[in-house]
Order: structure tokens, then sequence, then C-alpha cells
């Protein structure tokens, strides 16, 4: 209607912008995928020619034999969802009583949530390594999960949640007989699902990824994840193997895009949350 | 509503009062503790004061690190951000291509640092595809990871691909809260893109720009993966950003004291930052803020 000159214009500008960042965006994952058909000879005779000679599986079979793949994708997968099950199974009762519950000491209790919202893994690793050596417990599982057993901002997201219940359910539900276990698992857990479910997957995309935390905490190959064992396939050995490098990158970021493919809404949910 | 069982609220509370003390207050407690004693995990930690303090200051370590930690930092921010609120305000559009980049964009942000530093190796090899991309235009091609005068900005650009999904994501919400009135009012009076972006899009979303800064800048600040997976703090040191500083210290150099001083100090920058980022959005709620407005 008004200024056609203008949505003209805004209208090539908008479609150079989606071809630029399209490419941008998806060539790199499209390198990745086609460095990893490639054989070795291939990529050193011609580092930059875009297609391979044949689809070659030989790097993805090299990655499955030189590392166990399984067992590194199972620990990095028990180890994410552990963690994602157990904040939220200790988020509930927590916002329960900090959303709903009237007792001496709340302020404080919920300041204190607020309070560990500032202090991130990478302050906190270097005793938490010293103490879980203590404990005997450095090259497990449990150093895997536990310390993130609670998230600050999980408890906090599932009080804002609650807030929004109204009371009668709660009375209602008393008045039947319900035990507040019964009512915050049974009753209030439900109502809450798109919530838990953000919370879930974050948490989940969050651990899986996580590079940081295994590194410093494991050297045993039994509890290694994933992110470790392909970042070692680059330091392994003499002379990059870049199509073997990529072929365990495809393996490790494969779950996540599709993860991310069917539950894009719960995640960008769980990334836009405001505290 | 009152509890049942005065006890109950406790009870309910206690795991993770457990788990956050045990996980969050007790390390800080135990590392403030240690930035007080020399101790390489081997021999009895050793009282030294202030001293792990005072030779982080007197190296000079603290203050470069903190120097490259800022300037990555800084980067990665305006560049996310700028970017990011580029492809929002393009991007913002119905239809499934659009959706379909908005979706690719974002999706660095989720796959692993991992997976996104590696494939930046190989684009960013001396041999790799950019390099020859630049020689075909007559462009010299560049070993970016090992020439310490652009390996911090080649990491920079790198996680700049990877977070401006984010700021991508954070802007599109927010623009979802300016209402369409708005920007039909303004066509009418005749107000070009451009000119509706200055005056209704830019002041209305603010509040937003306050929040994506002040939460990428703590973001950033916390990087790690990319310096270990790509250069290892190198070379000489250019990309050595603080959480990697604190790394090398105690896996590298068994120093426990100075590993736990530069936790602190860290600690207390991102609590000066989360202060500012309270300051920014005080009052901006960003929801409320932009219905107020539009009123």
């Amino acid at each position: 209607m008004i200024g056609e000159r203008g949505q003209g214009a805004a209208h090539l500008a908008r479609t150079a912008v989606l071809v630029i960042v399209a490419a941008l965006w998806l060539g790199p994952y499209a390198w990745m995928t086609v460095t990893s058909l490639k054989t070795l000879p291939e990529i050193l005779r011609a580092p930059a020619y875009p297609l391979p000679q044949a689809v070659q599986l030989g790097a993805y079979r090299e990655v499955l034999t030189t590392v166990p793949v399984g067992r590194y994708l199972l620990t990095s997968l028990a180890a994410a969802i552990a963690i994602a099950l157990l904040q939220i199974a200790l988020a509930l009762p927590a916002g329960y009583a900090l959303a709903k519950l009237r007792f001496a000491g709340r302020g404080a209790a919920f300041g204190l949530v607020l309070a560990c919202l500032l202090i991130p893994a990478q302050v906190t690793f270097v005793p938490v390594f010293t103490l879980l050596g203590a404990a005997g417990l450095v090259n497990t599982f449990a150093a895997l999960v536990l310390p993130f057993g609670v998230s600050a901002l999980g408890t906090f997201l599932v009080r804002q949640a609650l807030l929004s219940v109204p009371d009668e359910i709660i009375e209602a539900a008393r008045m039947d007989g319900a035990s507040e276990l019964r009512i915050i698992y049974g009753i209030l857990a439900p109502m809450l699902r798109p919530t838990l479910a953000a919370l879930f997957l974050f948490s989940f995309v969050f651990h899986y990824n996580d590079y940081f935390w295994p590194l410093v905490m494991t050297t045993d190959d039994e509890v290694r994840t994933l992110p470790l064992a392909v970042a070692l396939l680059r330091e392994q050995g003499t002379g990059v193997r870049w199509h073997v490098v990529m072929a365990g990158n495809v393996i490790l970021s494969l779950p996540v895009l599709a993860l991310f493919a069917v539950a894009q809404r719960h995640i960008l949910r769980a990334v836009t949350a405001r505290v | 509503m009152n509890p049942r069982h005065a006890w109950h609220p406790y009870a309910l509370l206690l795991p993770t009062a457990i788990f956050l003390g045990v996980f969050f207050l007790l390390p800080l407690a135990i590392a403030a503790k240690d930035s007080l004693y020399a101790w390489d995990l081997l021999t009895p930690p050793v009282w030294v004061g202030l001293d792990n303090y005072r030779a982080l200051f007197r190296s000079g370590e603290l203050v470069g690190t903190l120097a490259r930690t800022l300037g990555y930092s800084a980067v990665v921010v305006l560049l996310s951000g700028a970017l990011g609120l580029l492809l929002a305000v393009t991007l913002d559009r119905p239809g499934k291509v659009f959706a379909f980049v908005r979706g690719a964009v974002f999706s660095a942000y989720v796959v692993s640092w991992v997976a996104v530093a590696l494939l930046w190796m190989l684009i960013l090899d001396p041999d790799g595809i950019l390099s020859a991309a630049l020689r075909a235009i007559g462009l010299p091609g560049r070993a970016w990871l090992a020439d310490p005068a652009t390996a911090l900005w080649a990491l920079a650009g790198v996680s700049v691909w990877k977070i401006t999904g984010y700021a991508m994501v954070i802007f599109l919400a927010g623009l979802q809260d300016i209402p369409r009135s708005l920007y039909e009012a303004a066509a009418l009076d005749g107000a070009g893109p451009l000119r509706r972006f200055r005056h209704v899009t830019w002041p209305l979303l603010r509040p937003t720009v306050a929040f994506v800064t002040t939460t990428s800048l703590i973001l950033s600040f916390q990087a790690f993966d990319v310096v270990r997976v790509m250069t290892q703090g190198g070379p000489v040191r250019s990309t050595t950003i603080f959480v990697y500083a604190i790394y090398e210290h105690i896996f590298m150099n068994l120093r426990v004291g100075r590993a736990s001083a530069l936790c602190i100090v860290f600690f207390f920058l991102l609590l000066a930052l989360t202060a500012i980022q309270l300051r920014v959005m005080r009052g901006a709620a960003p929801r409320e803020h932009a219905r107020s407005r539009a009123r």
C-alpha cells in the first residue's frame, strides 16, 4: 500500500539475507558431512574440492572400530538424562515449598537459590574436584551427575510456574486426603508439563554437549563421554585425519540436531525464559 | 498457604539445600580458603596469605588474562548481538522458508562447542577451504589459529557463529511483544522500514538489547571449550582467557592455590557483571515495558 518502492527494496534485501545466512550457517554442516565421506588421500590432494570422488564410509568404520563410540554415547546419554530427571525431581518439592507454603525462613531459602544462580561450574570446579577426590568419587558416573543434581535455574523456574497455579487446587487435593508428595508429583507436575519439558530438554542438551566438566572430572575410559572422545580423535597420532574427525563430529552432533528438529518449540521456550 | 505440618517445607527443601550447599556454597568457601595456600595436591598445603593474589597481579598474568577475556567478549557480544538483531528483524516473517533459516541459525547454539570448534578448525586450516577460497580471489590464505595476532579473533569469530542464534531468538521473542498497530500507525505516517526500525522497533526493544548484551557477556566470560579444543591457550598464550587460565594452573601446573585465587577473582567479576545486568534490567521487564509504552 504505502511505500511500494521501500517494500520492493526490503524484499530484495531480505532475499539476499536469506541466501547468505543459509549459506553461512548450513555450509559448515555440509562441509563437515562431505569431508566425513572422503578418504585421506583425497583430502590431502585437494583439501578444498567440494565433492567426494565416491561416498566412502571408511571414516565412520574407522571411528567405530578405534573408539568405543557405543559406550561413550551411552555414558553421555545416561548422564544427561540422569541430570535432567534429578533436577526436575528435586526442583518440584523445593519449588512447591517456595511458591506455596508459608514458613519461617522462606525469603532466606529463596535468596539462597538465587545466590547459587551466580556461581557457575567454572568457579566451583577446582574445590569440587578436590572434594570428590577426597571422597574417592573422581572418575565415577556420580562425579558427572551429582554436582548438577540441583539446578538453581530449574528450581527458580518451577517456583515461578507454580505461583500461577491456584491454591484451591491444592486445598481440594488436601481435602481428598492426598499426601503432599502425591500433590507435588501426581497433581502439580502434570500441570507444569510445558515448563518441565522445556527444563528437561534444555538440561539434557547442555549436559550431553558438556565438555568442560567430564574433561576435568574423569580420566578413565569407563566414564568418559562422547564429546571428549571426539575431541581426542583430532589429538591422536600424527597429522590430522580430518575425515575421521568429521565422522566423529557427525556422530556427536546428529542426536542433538535430531532432537532439535522435533522439539525446537520446547527448547526455544527454555532458552527465552527470562529470570 | 499454611503447611500441613510445620516441618514439611523444610523437609521439601532439604535435598535442594544439601546439593546447593555441597556443590555451590561450600566449594566457594573452599576456593576462598585454598587461595591463601600454596598446594600442589601432593604435599600438604602451606599458608601463604595473599601471595597468590600478589603473584597473579605482579606477574601481569591477571591483567593480561583479563584484557584477553575482555577483548574476546567484546567482539563476541557486539557482533553476535548486532547480527542477531539484524537476523531477527529480517527473519521475523511467517512462512516455512523463514522458519527453516531461523532454525538453521539457532541450531549452531544447540550443537556442542566441541563439534563447532572441530568443524571450524577444519575450515580455518591453512590448507583448508577458507584459505583456498581467499587464494582463489587473490588474497593470501593464513594460519589464523597459529598466529598470535589472529588466534583470539578467530576464536571470537567462531563463537559469534555459535551464539548469534541465541541473540536472534531472544530478539524474536522481544519483537513479538511490539504491537503491530504501532507499525501500521508509523506506516500511515509515511515512515519507511528504516525509520520504523529507528522509531518503533529500537526504542521498544532496548530492554531486550540490555538483556541479550549482559547474558551473552556472562556467557562469553565463561568460554572454555573453544579454547581447549582449538588452541590450548596458545600460540604464546594469546588465547589464554580466564577459565582456561584456571584450568592450566590446576591441571598442568598443579597449583591449586593460584587456580583458586583466579577462581575467586573470576567469581567477583561475574558478580559485578550480574550487578550491572540487574541495574540495567531493573524496572525494564521487557514484556510489561513494551505493553505500557504501547498503551
